[in-house]
């Protein structure tokens, strides 16, 4: 039993995914390629807990559902 | 060029063997005087146990190797009285610096941990250690004990037997034939024992070479550990520097497999390379440079009828993290009690086969420990790269990010979780102590834990009662009753009872825990006793 989140759970989801395209606007891909591995690594910091992490990648690799 | 290369610690000596019409069979052999056959032998004398080592060489192990020494290993070298000569020649560091192509990211303070007799970890040059352990050896036969080192006798050719051994020697003075009831084979990465005995050396995971130097710096450089990932003068590779005992410092270099090695190590191409390191005013001198090459992979069975492999024979890791000897030294502990008990007749021969699953699963651990270092420190494809980076890049600035950071993990002992020694977990205590796990020490008044659980089976009881001796099947056992009325500390109960209110630990001669509850329960004990033998 994982506690990931995997329902609606971002507030003002809109603004968020603006401010996230924001952020990797001008990049260079490699520049760009890093702003994403940091933030994936200061998310996964604040989650902590190695079973929601475990879940979360898998999530992400969309090998299950 | 250091004396202590040149100077005969074990000089030949012809022995009766030689002489003697028909060969002479001796309890153990043990093949290499390194650290680890040094420590099996030791060991073993201790136990009482006849043993002849054999080394084609006479002198300690040549040139840079072994450096940082774990805490697990002190306390076994304590086991084997020796343990208080390294820690006093050792250097003790507790900082260091991080830095990622040309700036410092972020520098570290290490607090040590309280409530254990023996440091996290020191720094001594190998050839330290092994003299310490030979005069260990001499103290030992000062005493009357069954132990001879017999230098420049190289193993040519063993003959496996049902019950024993043959080994043909070469000396100075000619070839001899020996036997012997068992044969413990630590003769290092190339073991000839391997090769003669026709076995493979399994699983290669990778490949990497590394320039060592040894340099003398009088200058009051400072007692740290520096690494650099991808710097100016080692690009896409890495670097290390830290303090040895005598002025001496360590650097590594790595520098990827496909070099030309020859040209790496001349001194027209090291010096700037360290110059670049050190700062261009530092003055230093070079003692050694090396190259040598690091792979990973281990034996797939670590016994072989009566030849037990143990050390490098056995098992190979890059050098990140340390584990060589501190593994090997884990191997030797593991294997003597066990052996001990068989040629006593007081447990069956398969007793080892538990010798080769627990060290394999520790081989298993170090090679992976040392795996990930590796990935870490040299990524392996484009996008491992961004994330290794950008654990680097957040470092210097969150604090978040410094653990992810993987210079080498230190080495910790294997947990033998699962082996068939072990009993069912019955107490609500600390996963640190659960079967399988090497005892952590506690102070207990002036005194520590460690030493009072040293070569024999112990009941440890804290606030319990228990028999103050118990005997099952000819193997005895001691009672140590603790009390945490008397654990000031209180790292007793941290570190046992956790929860709980009360414990008794079945303890193994190598303070490995072998069963736990939280009182005394003679069958279960009895039991458990049989179970750690290697008889249910
Ligand atoms: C640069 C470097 C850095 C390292 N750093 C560390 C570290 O910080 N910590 C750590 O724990 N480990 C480290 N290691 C690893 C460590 O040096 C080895 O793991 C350790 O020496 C292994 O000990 P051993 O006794 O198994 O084998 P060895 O030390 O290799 O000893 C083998 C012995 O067998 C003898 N021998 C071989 N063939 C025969 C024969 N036919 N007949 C008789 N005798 C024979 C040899 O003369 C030798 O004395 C490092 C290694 C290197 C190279």
């Amino acid at each position: 039993m994982s506690d990931l989140i995997l329902s609606p759970n971002i507030d003002k989801v809109d603004d968020f995914y603006a401010e996230l395209l924001a952020a990797h606007e001008g990049l260079e891909k490699a520049d760009s390629d890093a702003l994403n591995a940091r933030l994936v690594l200061v998310l996964a910091n604040h989650v902590g807990d190695s079973v929601v992490l475990s879940d979360a990648i898998r999530a992400a690799a969309l090998a299950d559902n | 060029m250091n004396k202590i290369f040149e100077t005969p610690l074990y000089g030949y000596e012809r022995s009766p063997d030689q002489d003697s019409p028909t060969p002479v069979r001796r309890k153990v052999i043990v093949i290499g005087a390194g650290p680890v056959g040094l420590a099996a032998a030791i060991d073993l004398a201790q136990h009482g146990v006849e043993v002849v080592v054999l080394d084609e060489n006479d002198k300690v192990s040549f040139g840079s190797r072994a450096i940082c020494f774990s805490q697990r290993t002190l306390e076994i070298a304590d086991r084997l009285g020796c343990g208080h000569r390294l820690v006093d020649k050792g250097v003790l560091w507790d900082r260091g610096k991080v830095f990622f192509d040309d700036r410092q990211v972020y520098d570290f303070n290490l607090q040590p941990d309280e409530g254990y007799a023996n440091p996290a970890f020191i720094n001594l040059q190998q050839y330290h250690f092994e003299d310490y352990f030979v005069q260990r050896v001499r103290e030992l036969q000062a005493e009357g004990a069954p132990i001879e080192i017999r230098g420049r006798n190289k193993v040519d050719a063993i003959g496996t037997h049902q019950d024993h051994v043959r080994l043909e020697v070469e000396t100075p003075e000619g070839p001899y034939t020996v036997e012997a009831e068992w044969l413990i084979a630590c003769d290092g990465a190339t073991s000839p024992t391997r090769r003669m005995l026709g076995i493979d050396f399994e699983g290669r995971v990778f490949e990497d070479n590394f320039l060592i130097a040894d340099v003398i710096m009088d200058a009051d450089f400072p007692s740290e550990r520096w690494f650099w990932f991808d710097p100016p003068f080692n690009r896409g590779q890495s670097a290390l520097l830290h303090k040895q005992p005598d002025n001496v410092w360590r650097i590594d270099l790595q520098l990827g497999w496909d070099i030309d090695k020859e040209r790496e190590k001349r001194p027209e191409n090291v010096i700037p390379r360290l110059k670049a390191m050190l700062g261009d005013d530092v003055e230093f001198q070079l003692e050694w440079v090396s190259i040598y090459t690091f792979q990973c992979r281990r034996m797939e069975s670590f016994c072989k009828g009566r030849v037990l492999f143990a050390g490098d024979s056995a098992h190979q890791v890059s050098p990140f993290g340390a584990r060589g000897a501190n593994s090997g030294l884990q191997d030797t502990d593991n294997l003597c009690w066990k052996l001990k008990l068989v040629l006593d007749g007081k447990a069956p021969e398969s007793l080892l086969d538990s010798y080769n699953t627990e060290r394999v699963q520790g081989a298993d651990e170090n090679i992976q420990k040392s795996s990930r270092s590796t990935d870490f420190i040299t990524p392996k494809s484009e996008m491992s790269r961004v994330l290794r980076d950008a654990v680097l890049d957040l470092s210097e600035q969150y604090e978040f990010a410094r653990p992810l950071v993987n210079s080498g993990r230190l080495s910790q002992p294997c947990t033998y979780d699962g082996s068939s020694l072990n009993s069912a977990d019955a107490l609500d205590g600390p996963a640190e102590t659960r079967p399988g796990s090497a005892c952590p020490d506690a102070p207990l008044g002036d005194e520590f834990l460690l030493p009072k659980l040293a070569g024999k089976f112990t009941l440890l009881t804290i606030d319990a009662d228990a028999p103050d001796t118990l005997e099952e099947d000819g193997v005895e056992v001691t009672r140590l009753a603790l009390s945490v009325k008397d654990d000031l500390t209180l790292a007793l109960k941290r570190r046992y009872l956790g929860d709980a209110t009360s414990a008794v630990y079945l303890i193994r001669p190598d303070q490995h825990v072998a069963a736990r509850r939280d009182s005394y329960e003679e069958n279960s004990f009895r039991h458990a006793i049989r179970r750690a033998c290697g008889k249910e």
